[in-house]
């Protein structure tokens, strides 16, 4: 029985979850981890990256958003007993009992340059770019590896099969973290194949919003310049009454159904 | 006297006897076995092992999908495709070992066991609707076509997945006639069209096109009907330098089969997409009557 459990009986302590809190409560139970190697105990809720915080590390690399979103923290680890990699993001995964990890914030990945204005948006331009892609045996080790789920297989394929839009719209939630890159046998970087499908949609081939030209059409032909002034000039405690007091959709008025009673700037 | 010596592995450890009896014969007999300097693994018989799986794990991949789409069949148009997908389905249902290595390498899909069936259009034509229901819907007989089967390497070999016996090409003669068109027989309805040697070797793959070609024109043929996207790179969208080089001495309208039963049953031509085929065969149809100009 370790000292903490001790103790823990002698003073009825309950046992307590530390929540994300890095400074550990009373009671709090630790896991051992492996961080590159190195055993740590750490608390069993926090995840990946507030454990290696926790534990002293600092992150000058390797950490962005810390909402899942930067693709800066991906991480490989192992499960004790188990041969397989698994993958996640460090600011989201939650550590494990006995977890083997390492973070690898950044790959080393081939990315060609391109002139947006100037590049052809056909299928052609891509494999121009990246003939790397044809290496692809769809192994499908790239999907396993995604910590956000994207088919990276599946992007890949409709890139060798020329459909630069549907590879676009399969890889929009790539957060360009590269550790599909990183266990590609065929050494494709695809998180840029990805970006650049995304880059030639938006660009050419996605729709333009007609309603986003005309509001712009409007903005630029001062329609709202008047009302902005009005505004710039009221004072801190006219502008807050303004806020509060102002017509606002109900937080749950399904689409298309309110209308606000001053329509002059519709 | 000395001889370098490369032990291996197991040498060193479970077959020791081996080695030490050796070295120990070895000095008795005057000869010094010295060990290569950072020996390694010798590769434990890759060499001979039919280890490619990885090559298979694309076409077992799609057989997967069609398996979670709950088919019992899938149909192929190309003749590579045909050929990949229905060689990687018999590896799959006839190989169990190879069969475990896979399924549990793609373990992130469910097991697959070779059920799907791979079918080349040709024989789902012949089996599934029959030469007779096409002679009824052909609208446009192609009695002005002269056409040369042609079937190039993969339709038919290597025997296991032929879509007919190799020397048998009855399948696109029974199209062709079905269609309202002669059927021109050649001899070189099986040879390569110069396959991927267009990449690395032009002159040759010119010379294997253009042998199929000038075989199809002395023969009497018109039109050359083909299944597979190299072959009809090779031997249609590539004429117009065989003509230059002088390989063969004029162009023959190339189409892929489905082009061909397209435009004899009355298709708006807009779907033969005839702006992917070498420039000359829409004159050529135009000719023919077949295609409004």
């Amino acid at each position: 029985m370790s000292e903490t459990d001790t103790n823990q009986s002698k003073l009825k302590i309950p046992k307590m979850a530390t929540g994300d809190r890095a400074i550990l409560p009373v009671g709090a139970s630790t896991i051992p981890v492996y961080i590159m190697g190195k055993k740590y105990e750490v608390p069993e809720t926090l995840t990946i990256m507030k454990a290696m915080e926790f534990v002293g590390f600092k992150f000058i690399r390797g950490a962005g958003c810390r909402g899942g979103i930067c693709g800066a923290c991906p991480t490989v680890y192992r499960r004790a007993g188990d041969y397989k990699l698994y993958f996640g993001l460090a600011c989201q995964t939650v550590v494990e009992p006995d977890m083997y990890l390492a973070q690898i914030p950044f790959y080393p990945a081939n990315r060609a340059s391109f002139d947006i204005d100037t590049i052809d948006p056909v299928a052609e331009s891509v494999y121009a770019l990246y003939p790397e892609l044809f290496r692809c045996v769809a192994c499908n080790l790239c999907t396993k590896a995604c910590p956000m789920d994207v088919d990276v297989l599946g992007y890949i394929s409709a890139m060798k099969q020329g459909n630069i839009a549907k590879a676009a719209e399969i890889s929009f939630d790539c957060i360009q973290c590269g550790l599909c890159a990183s266990r590609c046998m065929g050494e494709i970087p695809q998180y840029h194949i990805g970006q650049l499908a995304r880059r030639l949609y938006g660009r050419y081939i996605q729709p333009n919003a007609e309603h986003l030209k005309k509001r712009v059409e409007e903005i630029d032909s001062g329609k709202y310049d008047k009302l902005l002034d009005e505004l710039v000039k009221m004072s801190k405690e006219d502008l807050e009454k303004h806020y509060i007091e102002r017509e606002r959709e109900p937080d749950l008025a399904p689409s298309g159904t309110w209308m606000p009673q001053d329509t002059q700037y519709l | 006297m000395k001889v370098n010596y490369y032990p291996g592995c197991t040498l060193k450890s479970k077959a020791k006897n081996l080695e030490d009896a050796a070295i120990a014969s070895m000095k008795k007999l005057g000869i010094e076995m010295e060990e290569v300097e950072r020996w390694n693994c010798c590769g434990a018989v890759h060499s001979l092992a039919d280890d490619d799986l990885i090559h298979q794990v694309a076409s077992v991949r799609n057989l997967v999908r069609v398996k979670e789409q709950g088919g019992d069949k899938v149909l192929t148009l190309c003749s590579m495709c045909y050929n990949s997908l229905a060689r990687a389905n018999l590896l799959m249902r006839d190989d169990k070992e190879k069969r475990g290595t896979i399924n549990s390498f793609m373990d992130e899909e469910i097991d697959y066991f070779g059920e799907i069936e791979v079918v080349h259009l040709l024989n789902f034509l012949e089996n599934e609707i029959g030469w007779d229901k096409i002679r009824e819907k052909v609208k446009v007989p192609l009695k002005d076509l002269k056409i040369a089967p042609y079937y190039g390497c993969t339709l038919q070999r290597p025997k296991e997945v032929g879509i007919e016996p190799v020397g048998s090409f009855n399948l696109m003669i029974n199209f062709i006639e079905a269609l309202g068109a002669s059927v021109v027989k050649f001899p070189a309805s099986a040879y390569c069209c110069g396959s991927y040697q267009v990449l690395g070797d032009g002159d040759a793959a010119g010379d294997a096109a253009a042998t199929i070609l000038n075989m199809a024109k002395t023969a009497g043929a018109n039109v050359l009907a083909v299944s597979c996207p190299l072959c009809e790179f090779n031997l249609g969208k590539k004429q117009k330098t065989l003509l230059s080089e002088q390989k063969i001495l004029e162009k023959i309208p190339t189409f892929y089969f489905t082009q061909l039963l397209a435009i004899a049953l009355g298709l708006k031509p807009e779907v033969c997409r005839f702006e992917l085929n070498e420039k000359s065969v829409v004159e050529f149809l135009k000719s023919k009557n077949y295609l409004s100009s």
